[in-house]
């Protein structure tokens, strides 16, 4: 059973939803990663995502723009951050990660050297925001023949029928954009998100997670409520941008704010529990 | 590569999920998979429309002035010793330069989707120029995204697009150029989906943007190959285009990619030389990758990351190209060469006092490929070059170059 799954099994079994923070490598200096990401397990994070910079992200707001460039700056790479994820696999090896970036540094290194170096050090699933069904064919094949889960967006855009398509070539879990727009741009409709997960339902029985417009533990308890993992990114880099200067000081910073929504998920999943 | 390709281009590119080979496709987020289809369909349906073509039409002759003479260039042609020179003068039409004729194309296609706001990228601001000229006379809401860089070197150009009612925005993510304003004005588009139009200014993009943007502008290639017929009596040996995303190249060479007897150039930008790492000639000098929709040559570092370009001419300035050119690469239909920025700016003198034509700095790129060229040819051979747009745009570049400023 894939980590991922294993993951949300068990959260599932509990009664619990799954929080999942994002934060770019490398941003604000390389060294601070995997330290951030330690303490963004002991804060309550089930499952993480971890950005692979690009130059040119187009589906980010200004939030993940200046992270990507700030990694860049540092001069991280994909193979730098496959070797921040082996070197975070010494002290954990039940959290699942999933690499989150665009097309681009992948085609770069080679699907298949990708998939092969991936899963050696220990990556769990990608989610490539700029690569549809259309055009994974033979990206999904490789993942797939390497154990690596291949995660999909769906937006409040996609019709039926690519939902089903979608569903057909997913793996680990469904990722709900909540939002018309980039990453961190708006507040989500909770009962617009309601009522398209449900749709989603009907053609997968993955996990379902949302993202894209969760800021605070209030809109992520809402979202907690209704779908099985909750997606923090730009709120979590707004942090690691203002602590930029002091990075000493950041993991705990961040840690302390993502704290704060595993409480409120606690919280609301412990009231719909005892309901 | 097989044969058949050319013979049968027409019938196979792109295919049906927009690939040229391995080059193109659909590489954008979910959210803009709807948008995308839409689009597909949308024009699909007009594209065989008579109607919408007559209304086209109607616009390209009444408004844009088409169709573009071709002009022999006898004085040069003279000078060089060599194969006649014919310039296509896409600088002729409405607003300067070939950009038009694809606004036109797209802005009635977005009133026919029912599309009220429209967005664009620009880089000199020519494209802008020409979606701001086609908004205004539909009464279509119009904003421009321009790179911070681009907004200061075009100033004039800027002032021409509010005049016309637009907004210009000014991006000022990354490197503050083309590809910028181009990454900002898709996540403008992801944010409104709904009522907003994306007009994309060269052959590049997600499916169907390069075939459709190609078809529009295919309208250069279409009235010149019938042009030197009925001047010379026969096709030209030679096509000759600058290529920065590839639009007017594209134009050019399509209707002529079945004649395999017409040789076909694209010129990049060498900028300070391709050795120097700054230019802007991805054919040339780069490899394979995504951006911006689809796969084609990149200029980028061995990590996948896009790297900054330049040219002297901000509508070469682009780390990309459109996916059909290296498409046409590959299968060696079409040959990709480049020019520095010091040998454009020689053609750019030349081609003025000689003719007292003053071209753009994109297509001075073009005219002096063909200058070195047509020396190693005969005078009973012809070569047929894209004059692709007019040089005003450029006065403050080329006055700076010599020291003076307005």
């Amino acid at each position: 059973m894939s980590r991922i799954k294993e993951c949300f099994k068990n959260l599932q079994a509990d009664g619990q939803t799954a929080l999942i923070p994002y934060v770019t490598a490398g941003d604000p200096e390389p060294w601070v990663t995997v330290p951030l990401l330690h303490a963004l397990v002991e804060a309550g994070a089930d499952i993480i995502e971890l950005g692979v910079p690009f130059s040119d992200p187009m589906s980010d707001g200004p939030v993940i723009q200046k992270a990507c460039e700030r990694a860049l700056k540092n001069d991280v790479t994909l193979n730098s951050i496959l070797d921040m994820v082996k070197q975070f696999r010494e002290k954990n090896t039940e959290t699942p990660i999933v690499l989150m970036g665009y097309a681009n540094p992948l085609e770069a290194m080679g699907y298949e050297n990708f998939a092969r170096k991936a899963k050696a050090v220990g990556v769990d699933g990608v989610l490539t925001v700029d690569m549809p069904p259309e055009e994974s064919e033979e990206f999904l094949q490789l993942m797939n023949s390497h154990d690596i889960d291949t995660i999909f967006l769906v937006a409040p855009t996609t019709s039926a029928e690519r939902m089903q398509k979608i569903a057909q070539h997913a793996k680990g879990f469904i990722y709900y954009v909540s939002i018309k727009g980039v990453t961190g741009a708006a507040a989500l409709e909770i009962n617009e998100v309601t009522a398209k997960l449900e749709e989603i339902r009907k053609y997968t029985s993955l996990p379902l997670g949302v993202g894209f417009g969760i800021r605070d533990g209030k809109s992520a308890a809402a979202v907690a409520q209704v779908a099985d993992a909750v997606v923090v990114g730009s709120t979590l880099v707004r942090c690691i941008e203002e602590h930029a200067n002091r990075p000493q000081d950041l993991p705990a910073a961040v840690a302390s704010l993502l704290a704060e929504m595993r409480h409120a998920i606690n919280a609301r999943d412990l009231a719909s529990v005892s309901a | 590569m097989p044969e058949i390709q050319i013979d049968d281009y027409f019938k196979h590119y792109p295919d049906e999920l927009g690939h040229f080979g391995p080059y193109g496709g659909r590489f954008v987020g979910e959210t803009l998979m709807g948008a995308i289809y839409e689009l597909e369909e949308a024009y699909k349906q007009y594209k065989n429309d008579p109607v919408f073509q007559a209304e086209m039409d109607k616009d390209l002759a009444d408004f844009v002035g088409r169709p573009s003479p071709i002009y022999h260039a006898d004085n040069w042609t003279r000078k060089l010793g060599g194969a006649q020179i014919y310039l296509k003068r896409e600088d002729l039409n409405h607003t300067g330069a070939h950009k038009v004729n694809n606004t036109i194309g797209q802005a009635l296609l977005a009133k026919r989707m029912g599309k009220t706001r429209i967005i664009a990228e620009t880089g000199a601001g020519q494209h802008g120029v020409a979606t701001a000229t086609v908004a205004a006379r539909l009464g279509m809401e119009c904003v421009v995204y321009m790179g911070a860089e681009d907004v200061a070197r075009q100033a004039q150009n800027v002032y021409r697009m509010k005049l016309l009612g637009a907004e210009v925005v000014p991006v000022q993510s990354g490197s503050k150029t083309l590809k910028d304003a181009l990454n900002e004005a898709l996540r403008d588009w992801v944010t409104n989906v709904d009522d907003t139009f994306y007009i994309i200014g060269t052959v590049a993009g997600p499916h169907p943007y390069p075939a459709m943007v190609r078809d529009f502008q295919s309208v250069i290639g279409r009235e010149a190959r019938q042009q030197m017929l009925n001047t010379t009596g026969k096709l030209p040996d030679a096509l000759v285009a600058c290529i920065g995303g590839g639009s007017n190249a594209i134009g050019l060479f399509y209707p002529f990619i079945e004649d395999k007897s017409v040789a076909m150039i694209g010129v990049e930008g060498a900028g300070h030389g391709l050795q120097t790492g700054q230019h802007s000639a991805p054919l040339s000098a780069g490899t394979p990758g995504v951006l911006h929709g689809n796969r084609t040559y990149l200029i980028q570092d061995t990590a996948g990351q896009i790297t900054e370009t330049h040219s002297i001419s901000a509508g070469l300035d682009y780390p990309g190209v459109g996916p059909e050119h290296a498409w046409l690469k590959d299968i060696g239909r079409a040959q990709y060469v480049t020019v520095t920025d010091t040998e454009a700016l020689e053609a750019f003198h030349e081609l003025t006092r000689t003719e007292g034509i003053i071209p753009a700095l994109e297509t001075s790129h073009a005219l002096a490929y063909a200058s070195k060229l047509a020396p190693t040819m005969s005078a009973d051979q012809s070569i047929l070059i894209n004059v692709s747009g007019r040089g005003d745009k450029d006065m403050h570049t080329v006055a700076a170059m010599a020291g003076l400023n307005f």
